[in-house]
């Protein structure tokens, strides 16, 4: 058999799938959306490791440290740069501070020259929603002019919202946190070998495998689109004298045709999407276009592999099959499916993943060809495993009504068909479940340790050291949405000068009366009383210190320089007071100070937190509490409590998951429609037969419901058992509490159950146009 | 044409009977009659209408105008679901091919009607199988329709028909796409079967040989019906 | 089949001379056997005395090629009943229906008629000769097929006859 010949059957089953008339036409365009959908999808995923790595590369060049211990003076070629970041409705916005020091001072990426003091650059998307009505608040919050944009180079996202202002005197302010002098943008000298977390890792891994082996299915589901309209144009070819292997390479010619037009569909909507990635934003990530180049490499095998694949499933798929002249004849009773095998692939997906049970995130990476290929059996195993649970299953239904019996004999005499059909919904519905549960243990272990009480406050915003408490927690009484500021300063005392390093140390908590309650409870409060506490955590050495007339030491260094000796001494008539879980869930130990027995030198010295209590019927209730901050002082943090955030986020994964997983059901439920409405037109006659005498329409109607749901019950029934059985494993290795996640497996299931219903309720129209008596008319 | 009266002690009876089609024009004023145990041939070129009459007697097309009575019933006057149960429990049906479901076996086939009527399945499938054993097709109880011969199917067919003792079968060319052995022997029990339990036939056939086997025949032409024992 | 229905159904479509008539029955029913003189002069002088034909006028010089005939009432009554009346069914009729459709088509009857009537008794045959095979032997059985299979033949010619009624009778009336 010669390649010329291999040629000519291939092109002239092509030119077959290209000349099919109205009827033709239609399958052609079927397969090719089903396939260019499937392409765009694999395309998407070749370009994805690109993106990240483009990403990865502008977000480095761009790093400023300002967590920086080293001590810097000022010269030529030094810029002051201060981290201003923000949240804007959960959106966040990178914010910079900038002053340069001296003509040689380093531009970041993006920028041409610096902003003078009070302007700023903005990011295209900073800019528009600066100019959009809705960010009135936004716009008090950064109160500089818009003198220009930052370029691409200087941003990881085309909707990332970000700008860089100039500003005046930062040098005072240098802490060695927030604030700080650079000589240089991009990654320190000494990049620390940075190890990505394993279990990020394994989450991409696995988020890809589930991913794509429904779309593997599904174009291999896709390329049989028409599969018995075309057996027939098969045998008609037998009969004008082509034998049978060149029939199959006919058929696959016509299989090759859909998945070549289905390639420049799949590029197409690869650029359309491509396009469309520039302007939206997922999970606060958002590309520009530029970034989702497939990797050439991989976009060529795309190109090879999916129509070779088609070729290849077509010939396989016939391979149990007899064109005859007459007709096309399925092996008459094939051979029972046997289990032994089917298992093995399950089995084996399980002991690959089994020795990484238990390694967790402390102990080093995971073997990705494990994680892979153990994935990847056990997603196989699940269309291994189908048709022979279809076939057992349905070998041992029995009794039941009209419709049911119809339903099963249907299903016994085919249920390679049905089980075919079912199969990429049982892996996408397996995968799904898997991920979920993945998902939601490990958000679940991050979320589950924080101890602070939402209850009492939602917000802390930390003050620099020069604004004085009282101003502060009154400026906050006073912003909308927020019911109540309780201001508090920490520090510590150390029985020595903290330049020698202090021996035993002291906590100490600033407060007027009404704040200090929150943190203990006092028996009565003036302005001027100190009070000593009992019962604070990890409290050993105040007692030692509490001794009135000792002199005590207060930590004024701000992390960078050593600050001006502050010294008090422990009064006489020291009250006593007992902690309290803080807004925070913490226990203080240590002195209660009302703000007059506070020293001299030492209120512009601590540092001070404010712990806000919004007002949550108030939407915009933060975002006025953030502006607050931002006119007492830009480099104020405001934090948001966060446990609602995490979940926040983790439901718009779930979100992003279900949404994933009913396109790729909804993709596979019209193939099924496909399937059922040409098998209902072939039975055209039988059906009119069966109306005639005397059979209910309910009824027909209820065997195309089973025909369909019985498959995919089991099909669904298969895909949780797996997706929880790897679920679980999943969560071991990971070292996480084992729960399973039920709405999402009912979710997925439901949309399952969704899918069979929906493709019952298309068809009944043509079922019961297909009834009507006119079918039994032969003249 | 004048509208007369059906004949005294018809069973199923048609006057003036019009259907179109579009376009075409299948029945055109066609009457027909019937008596219980009688076997009438509607005979006629393809295409005259006589598929379309049947259709419309067994209340499976509804015509565009003229009365159907049976048993003194009007159909006219009864909705779908009533004519479904009637064509359930009152009629049998015989096509010339393509009426078996292909997954069922044998037996369920010809059981069919019976469950369809609330039959328990074992004793639907125990009255089928002596229904086979009349027609002689009860070695094929267990065998799906596409193992079986096209006059053993057929067969099965008539045995389905007769099942639920209809009192009138409709057959529309029953031996159709069988050879004249074949068709000659399926013809043969299915007027002694049908003869025996008193049954109507309505048999529809172009084929003379065929046609023989009733007791008189109606001739259709252009949707126009001519009986010709009242002619003669 | 019979000449004198036959000469009969020609004359009502006008009186014609002896020889006219012989000549239209050669053209139309006599491809291979023609017509003798003495059989249409025989023929004649038989429906005269029975009255169903009567001479229209004689032309000068006598003789009997010189009659002119015409049908009476009782001939039209006559041809009418011979043409309702099937033939017995038994082989070889096709001349004998033959004539009838034509005669049928040349006086304006309904020549499907005349097939309906005798469909209808050669089923009644068929519905015997099944009954016998029915009930009889082997030997039975096969003697029935050979006379239904000759009685089918019969149908179906009739049948394809009866499809082709128009092109008929645009030959005939040519």
């Amino acid at each position: 058999m010669n390649a010329r010949q291999w040629a000519r059957d291939l092109r002239m089953g092509a030119k077959f799938a290209v000349a099919g008339g109205r009827e033709g036409w239609t399958r052609l365009l079927l397969t090719a959306v089903g396939v260019g959908l499937g392409v765009a999808l694999l395309l998407l995923t070749t370009a994805i490791p690109s993106a990240l790595a483009v990403r990865h590369q502008r977000e480095e060049a761009r790093l400023d440290f300002t967590y920086s211990q080293a001590h810097r003076k000022a010269a030529d070629n030094t810029l002051l740069i201060a981290d201003t970041d923000t949240e804007f409705r959960g959106t966040d916005v990178r914010g910079r501070l900038v002053e340069p020091e001296g003509p040689q001072a380093p531009l970041p990426p993006g920028l041409t020259k610096y902003p003078a003091p009070g302007d700023m650059v903005v990011s295209p998307a900073l800019k528009e929603l600066l100019g959009s009505g809705s960010a009135k608040l936004l716009r008090e919050r950064l109160p500089y002019r818009v003198t220009g944009t930052i370029g691409e180079s200087g941003l990881i996202g085309s909707r990332e919202l970000a700008y860089y202002a100039g500003a005046q005197h930062l040098a005072e302010r240098i802490d060695g946190w927030h604030v700080a002098r650079i000589s240089r943008f991009g990654p320190p000298e000494r990049t620390p070998t940075e190890k990505t977390d394993p279990v990020l890792v394994l989450l991409v891994l696995v988020v890809f495998v589930v991913l794509l082996m429904p779309v593997a299915v599904f174009i291999a589901a896709a390329v049989r689109f028409g599969g018995e309209r075309r057996d027939r144009r098969l045998a008609a070819l037998r009969l004008v004298g082509s034998d049978g292997r060149m029939t199959r390479r006919i058929a696959a010619g016509e299989a090759l045709a859909g998945s070549l037009l289905g390639l420049v569909f799949g590029t197409v909507f690869f650029l359309i999407g491509r396009q469309a990635a520039g302007s939206v934003e997922v999970l606060g990530i958002s590309v520009f276009p530029s970034y989702l180049n497939p990797t050439p490499v991989l976009a060529v095998l795309v190109a090879i592999a999916v129509p070779a694949a088609a070729v290849l499933v077509t010939l396989f798929a016939l391979r149990g099959v007899v064109i005859e002249p007459l007709g096309v004849v399925r092996t008459a009773r094939p051979a029972r499916r046997r289990l032994w095998w089917r298992l093995l692939l399950p089995l084996g997906g399980l002991a690959m993943l089994y020795p990484m049970i238990g390694q967790g995130r402390g102990n080093g990476d995971f073997n990705q060809y494990l994680v892979i290929g153990g994935v990847v059996l056990l997603l196989v195993g699940v269309t291994a495993l189908l048709p022979w649970i279809v076939e057992a299953v349905v070998a041992r239904l029995g009794a039941g009504g009209v419709a049911w019996q119809l339903a099963v004999r249907r299903l016994q005499l085919s249920s390679g068909t049905a089980a075919r059909m079912v199969n990429g919904i049982a892996v996408a519905v397996a995968g799904a479940i898997a991920l979920q549960m993945l998902f939601a243990g490990v958000q679940g272990d991050y979320t589950k340790q924080t101890a602070n009480d939402l209850s009492r406050a939602q917000m802390q915003v930390n003050v620099p050291k020069d604004v004085p408490l009282s101003a502060a927690a009154g400026r906050f009484a006073g912003t909308r949405g927020v019911r109540k500021a309780t201001a508090l300063a920490s520090d510590d005392f150390g029985d020595r000068p903290w330049d020698k390093g202090p021996d035993i140390t002291s906590q100490v908590t600033i407060g007027d009366c009404a704040a200090l309650r929150e943190v203990a409870s006092l028996p009565s409060c003036h302005d001027g009383d100190v009070f000593l506490v009992q019962g604070g955590e990890y409290d050993t050495d105040t007692p030692k210190l509490a001794k009135p007339g000792r002199r005590l030491y207060f930590d004024t260094s701000d992390g960078v320089d050593r600050g001006p000796e502050v010294t008090w001494t422990v009064p006489h008539g020291l009250k006593q007071a007992r902690s309290v879980d803080d807004p925070t869930g913490v226990r203080r130990g240590g002195f209660l100070m009302t703000p007059a027995a506070v020293p001299a030198g030492m209120a512009a010295a601590v540092s001070k937190t404010v712990f806000l209590s919004l007002d949550a019927s108030m939407p915009d209730a933060r975002e006025y509490a953030r502006n607050t901050a931002a006119e007492i002082d830009p480099t104020a943090v405001a934090t948001v409590w966060a446990s609602s955030e995490q979940s926040r986020k983790f439901t718009s994964i779930r979100t992003g998951l279900l949404v994933g997983a009913t396109c790729v059901l909804a993709l596979i439920g019209a193939s099924l429609l496909v399937s059922q409405l040409e098998q209902l037109r072939e039975r055209r006659r039988l059906l009119s037969a069966l109306v005639a005498f005397g059979t209910r329409r309910r009824t027909l109607s209820m065997s195309v419901l089973w025909q369909t749901a019985i498959p995919i019950a089991l099909g669904l029934l298969l895909a949780s058992a797996v997706g929880l059985t790897l679920g679980a494993v999943l969560l071991r290795m990971t070292n996480t509490t084992v729960a399973v996640d039920w709405p999402g497996v009912l979710t997925m299931t439901g949309v399952g159950a969704g899918v069979v219903l929906a493709v019952t309720l298309l068809s009944l129209p043509p079922l019961l146009r297909l009834m009507r008596p006119e079918g039994l008319r032969t003249e | 044409m004048t509208r007369t009266a059906p004949p005294a002690g018809s069973l199923l009876a048609a006057q003036d009977l019009h259907k179109t089609y579009g376009p075409t024009t299948a029945l055109d004023g066609a009457e027909f009659s019937i008596h219980p145990g009688e076997v009438v041939a509607v005979m006629g070129p393809s295409g005259s209408g006589k598929s379309t009459l049947l259709h419309c007697l067994a209340g499976i097309v509804t015509p565009d105008s003229g009365s159907i009575t049976y048993d003194g019933r009007e159909l006219a006057t009864m909705g779908d679901a009533q004519r479904s149960a009637l064509r359930r429990s009152e009629f049998g049906f015989v096509f010339q091919f393509g009426q078996l479901v292909p997954e069922l076996t044998c037996v369920e086939n010809v059981a069919l009607p019976l469950r369809l009527n609330g039959t328990a399945r074992k004793e639907a499938e125990r009255t089928a199988l002596a229904w086979m054993e009349r027609l002689e097709v009860d070695d094929l109880a267990r065998k799906r329709p596409g193992e079986v011969s096209g006059g053993q199917g057929q067969r099965v067919a008539v045995a389905r028909a007769l099942v639920t003792d209809p009192r009138v079968l409709f057959a529309d060319e029953p031996t159709g796409a069988l050879d004249s052995l074949n068709g000659e022997r399926v013809m043969e029990l299915l007027t002694e079967a049908a003869r025996s339990a008193h049954a109507a036939v309505v048999l529809v056939t172009h084929e003379a040989r065929v046609a023989a086997y009733s007791d008189r025949e109606i001739v259709v032409r252009d949707g126009k019906s001519r009986d010709m024992e009242r002619v003669v | 089949m019979s000449i004198g229905h036959t000469l009969l159904g020609l004359l009502e479509s006008g009186p014609r001379h002896g020889y006219d008539l012989k000549r239209a029955f050669d053209e139309k029913f006599g491809h291979d056997r023609p017509l003798h003189y003495g059989q249409v002069y025989s023929t004649m002088s038989r429906l005269l005395k029975h009255g169903l034909v009567e001479v229209d006028g004689i032309e000068a010089g006598g003789g009997p090629e010189r009659k002119r005939y015409a049908i009476t009432e009782a001939g039209i009554t006559d041809v009418e009943r011979w043409l309702a009346t099937p033939e017995k069914p038994e082989p070889y009729l096709q001349s004998a229906l033959y004539t009838k459709v034509v005669l049928a088509l040349l006086t304006h009857r309904d020549a499907a008629d005349i097939l309906d009537t005798q469909r209808s008794e050669h089923l009644r045959s068929m519905r015997i000769l099944t009954e016998r095979k029915r009930k009889g032997d082997l030997a039975d059985q096969l003697i029935c097929d050979h006379a239904l299979f000759h009685l089918e033949a019969d149908l179906r010619w009739l049948e394809l006859t009866a499809a082709r009624l128009d092109k008929l009778r645009a030959a005939v009336t040519a």
